[in-house]
């Protein structure tokens, strides 16, 4: 069943992208209705948020043994989860620690496990929340302290797939530009904006059970130069070759999971369908 | 005592640090990368619009270089702007050859688009995401090249000799404190470190910038004897999103979005701030009137005015600009197509920096800088849009080749003290600037005597000894001096400069170095000790701020991002030059170098910037 290739038709990058675009404006409004809400309830109420948050330090006395910390934050309009750790990292106890540094959604550094599903705290508005708001560390993940979890293995898988361009024919000319069509870049695009913040792997059960999968970031990686035609055909088979190995593509069991907490809308699942399809066309050629 | 040895060693790994290490290792250098945060992590990924470089017909270099001196209100050097203009065509292309996803045109060549004071549409551009794309496909390369990255090593000193003269000393390497283990390292550099550490705008409390901005390269420069240049140059965006700071683009107004007080005034028109251009006059004057707004009472929670967009539509809204509703929900809780947008000036990018010549070196032989950090200076008084990402790529590449041993032929911009033309000496501060203990500075205490290794070795153990203390003692959280600082510089170095303001920021600099005498570190953990790290930062911020607030109270003019209310007019007659502040060893001295309008065919001749 997991391996099973879907028999429609691939569909164009144009309509998956319409259609989760679709989709995410939709939970933005109910969103935005929930928001409503939660404000009117605030606003007879004190509007005092409360945090639960992870604490661990391997070293410190009185952190060795994990325990969840309290903070009430005084709420502000437009509060984001990061917002309150800041809050309560300058205000109440500054060893609190987590990874953050563009705070728009951009540099991937602050995924966390937030109210039990990945999400980057800097663009999880507070007011979206039940409350308290539990911030836990990426789940199968190393802890190195608090909220900051070991990246390695991460940045190991997306190393594996050979992350960087590669073509045997680049125009003579210095100057000259290699040709693409606005198609193929809109084939690629959504692959693109992965800002390796690691959610996915860290939502994945196949990656929690085979420490040797390549998990949907590398494989979207993958993805995006084996779509690319830029690259040529021989380059491209190169690359179904790595995604097709024992820990690639076919581990995964279209669950969903990757794409429904990948922070910039990236449809990883149906990459990785299209990417199975791609190596059964690429067997099928030596029969 | 752990030291690490290569020939070139990069610090920061966004755009400038990324493409600085490529060149070097093209070069043939070993070169190595030592970063705060992963290389990914870097800010150059915020950048939306584009990368302005002349590459169709009908474009040449020499009218972006042009544009790009006029933008500057003339106070870019001409040899470091025709660089710019001239290197960035074959930049791009290189960008194009390694995979940058661009956008694309009909015929399958990069899509360019016009931005503001271009004379032709040369910003080249991937979506409204160009930095992200730029910053990922430079990194891919720096993986595909095995180029030794050390992630989450926070550099917070260099390793410079103590020669008398800056211009006589040489750096060696820099030292880094490994934030996962605790432990402080040396980088022995056999050419040279290249800083690209880029912008500092956490010197504000109101920043596009990202938390990580903090100009370590520029504050350990400085104090490493390296002057800094037209450090009163910052710019403001006026559509920043209150509580965060996240940048709403020029989009919205291009679009047709307005901006209107509390009284429902469309004060653009309505109080004369542009009387044409209305709410697309440009980013200085939008900022200046938001402010003014504010200031007089007729602003929201004295804060903000509110940026429109609900008349343009659902339709046209979801079609060009759905981007910003994603934004404004996520970061500040406003549904745009429903309510207005809070919006308020904030910091953007700084034009001034370490002062470097057009191939990024410094007057310290052995230490380079480009991008953000640097001032070649290519800006001026005042950045044009899509200008900020060529000059990464120019003069990283510029800096990593000279630093890995590739002849770049004579420089032409004039660097160190030796430059100096006049000096500033009757500056009026209501408090001496600089550093309240003498031996408070960035180079080794080595009598310029000892060997490279050796001096590596001591700056580890001064450091060594700087963090254990910091560690172990009890004092001030840094937290509470950071803020107070951001708040002084917002209040007085923003948007509005006058006099005793700036007199006022002194003081209050002043006062925040004294607090941090006493500063100590309350966690006492080895293992990703970030407040160790925030504390490190917040001493840098004291430097840079001072800086700048030292360059805005000497420049009795207004010349581009910089305003002064006393002073309305540029004047050509007295400030066309640089203004150059050198720490000498803990009294800064200010003084001034002449701008070079000289071009390589024409003299630049100062006119009126109007658009």
């Amino acid at each position: 069943m997991s391996t099973q290739i879907q028999e429609s038709e691939t569909e164009t990058e144009t309509e998956e992208t319409s259609e989760h675009q679709t989709r995410r404006l939709a939970e933005k409004r109910e969103r935005a209705d929930m928001a409503e809400r939660a404000e009117t309830d605030l606003s007879g109420a004190d509007e005092t948020a409360r945090i639960k948050v992870f604490r661990y330090d391997p070293e410190v006395e009185g952190k060795k043994d994990p325990r969840f910390d309290t903070f009430e934050i005084p709420f502000t309009k437009g509060m984001t989860v990061l917002d309150a750790l800041i809050y309560a990292r300058d205000h109440f106890d500054s060893s609190l620690t987590f990874r953050h540094s563009c705070r728009q959604a951009i540099c991937g550094s602050d995924a966390l496990f937030i109210n039990g599903r990945q999400r980057l705290g800097c663009k999880t508005q507070m007011v979206d929340l039940e409350w308290p708001v539990q911030i836990e560390p990426l789940p199968h993940a190393e802890v190195v302290k608090d909220l900051v979890v070991d990246m390695e293995h991460f940045y190991d898988q997306m190393e594996a797939v050979e992350p960087y361009f590669q073509t045997n024919d680049l125009p003579d000319g210095e100057l000259e530009e290699q040709k693409q069509t606005r198609e193929n870049r809109e084939k690629v695009k959504m692959s693109t904006r992965c800002i390796w913040c690691s959610a996915c792997m860290s939502s994945c059960n196949i990656a929690a059970g085979d420490n040797k999968y390549l998990g949907p970031a590398a494989i979207n990686k993958a993805y995006r130069f084996a779509m690319d035609h830029r690259e040529g055909e021989d380059m491209k088979e190169h690359r179904i070759n790595i995604i097709e190995q024992e820990h690639g593509v076919w581990r995964c069991q279209t669950q969903f999971s990757c794409t429904e907490v990948c922070p910039k809308d990236i449809p990883l699942t149906e990459h990785i369908q299209e990417l199975k399809r791609e190596a059964v066309k690429s067997n099928l050629k030596f029969w | 005592m752990t030291i690490h040895e290569h020939d070139v060693v990069v610090v920061g790994a966004g755009g400038a640090g990324l493409r600085a290490a490529i060149a070097a290792d093209e070069e043939g250098a070993d070169v190595a990368m030592v970063t705060k945060l992963h290389p990914v992590r870097s800010h150059t990924g915020a950048a939306e619009g584009g990368i302005n470089a002349a590459l169709r017909d009908g474009d040449d270099w020499e009218l972006h270089a042009y544009d790009t001196m006029k933008g500057s209100d003339y106070l870019g050097d001409a040899p470091a702007i025709e660089t710019l203009a001239q290197d960035a065509p074959e930049e791009v292309i290189q960008l194009e050859h390694w995979g940058m996803p661009f956008s694309r045109e009909d015929d399958g060549r990069v899509s360019q688009r016009p931005f503001g004071g271009l004379s032709f549409p040369r910003t080249t551009y991937a979506g409204a995401e160009t930095g992200h794309h730029l910053l990922h496909t430079m990194y891919e390369q720096v993986v595909k090249r095995g180029i030794k990255v050390y992630d989450e090593f926070y550099v917070s000193r260099l390793a410079v000799t103590d020669h008398d003269d800056p211009e006589d000393r040489a750096c060696h390497g820099c030292i880094a404190y490994d934030i996962k283990s605790g432990e402080v390292v040396g980088f022995r550099a056999r050419n040279g470190v290249v800083l690209a550490t880029g912008g500092d705008g956490q010197v504000f409390d109101h920043t596009t910038n990202a938390v990580a901005n903090t100009g370590d390269g520029p504050a350990m420069a400085y104090r490493a004897g390296v002057p800094v240049e037209d450090m009163e140059f910052v710019q403001f965006h006026p559509t920043t999103l209150p509580s965060t700071g996240v940048l709403i683009s020029e989009g919205v107004r291009g679009e047709g979005g307005i901006l209107y007080n509390s009284e429902g005034e469309r004060f653009m028109f309505e109080s004369g701030y542009a009387n044409n251009a209305g709410e697309l006059a440009s980013r200085d004057v939008v900022s200046r009137a938001e402010l003014t707004e504010v200031n007089e009472g007729r602003g929201f929670e004295d804060e903000y005015v509110y940026l429109d967009m609900r008349h343009l539509g659902d339709e046209r809204i979801y079609d060009r600009l759905e981007n910003i509703i994603h934004l404004a929900e996520d970061f500040e809780g406003v549904n745009p197509v429903e309510e207005p947008m809070p919006v308020k000036p904030g910091q953007h990018y700084h034009m001034g920096g370490i002062e470097t010549n057009e191939h990024g070196e410094t007057c310290v032989s052995g230490l380079y800088a480009a991008g953000e950090c640097a001032c070649a200076s290519v800006h001026g008084s005042n950045r044009l849009g899509g200008n900020a990402l060529p000059e990464l790529i120019v003069f990283g590449a510029r800096a990593g080749h000279h630093a890995a041993g590739r002849d770049l032929g004579e420089a032409e911009v004039p660097t160190g003290p030796s430059a100096e033309s006049e000096s500033e000496d009757s500056l009026d501060t209501p408090v001496n600037p600089g550093a309240l203990d003498a031996s408070d500075s960035d180079v080794a205490a080595d009598g310029a005597l000892v060997e490279p290794d050796e001096l590596v070795e001591r700056a580890v153990e001064t450091e060594r000894d700087r963090i254990e203390t910091m560690l172990e003692s009890d004092g001030t959280n840094h937290a509470e001096i950071r803020e107070d600082l951001q708040q002084a510089m917002t209040e007085n170095v923003n948007v509005f400069r006058e006099k005793e303001s700036l007199k006022e920021a002194l003081e209050v600099i002043r006062e925040c170095r004294e607090r941090y005498q006493n500063v100590a570190v309350s966690d006492p953990s080895r293992t990703f000790n970030t407040d160790l790290i925030h504390t490190i930062e917040t001493r840098n911020l004291i430097d840079i701020a001072e800086t700048i607030t030292l360059g805005a109270l000497a420049r009795d003019e207004f010349r581009g991002a910089h305003w002064r209310r006393e002073h309305q007019e540029r004047k050509d007659d007295e400030w066309l030059k640089h203004t150059m502040i050198a720490w000498n060893d803990g009294s800064p001295q200010l003084y001034y170098k002449p701008v070079v309008l000289e071009g390589e065919n024409k003299e630049y001749e100062p006119k009126v910037r109007s658009y």
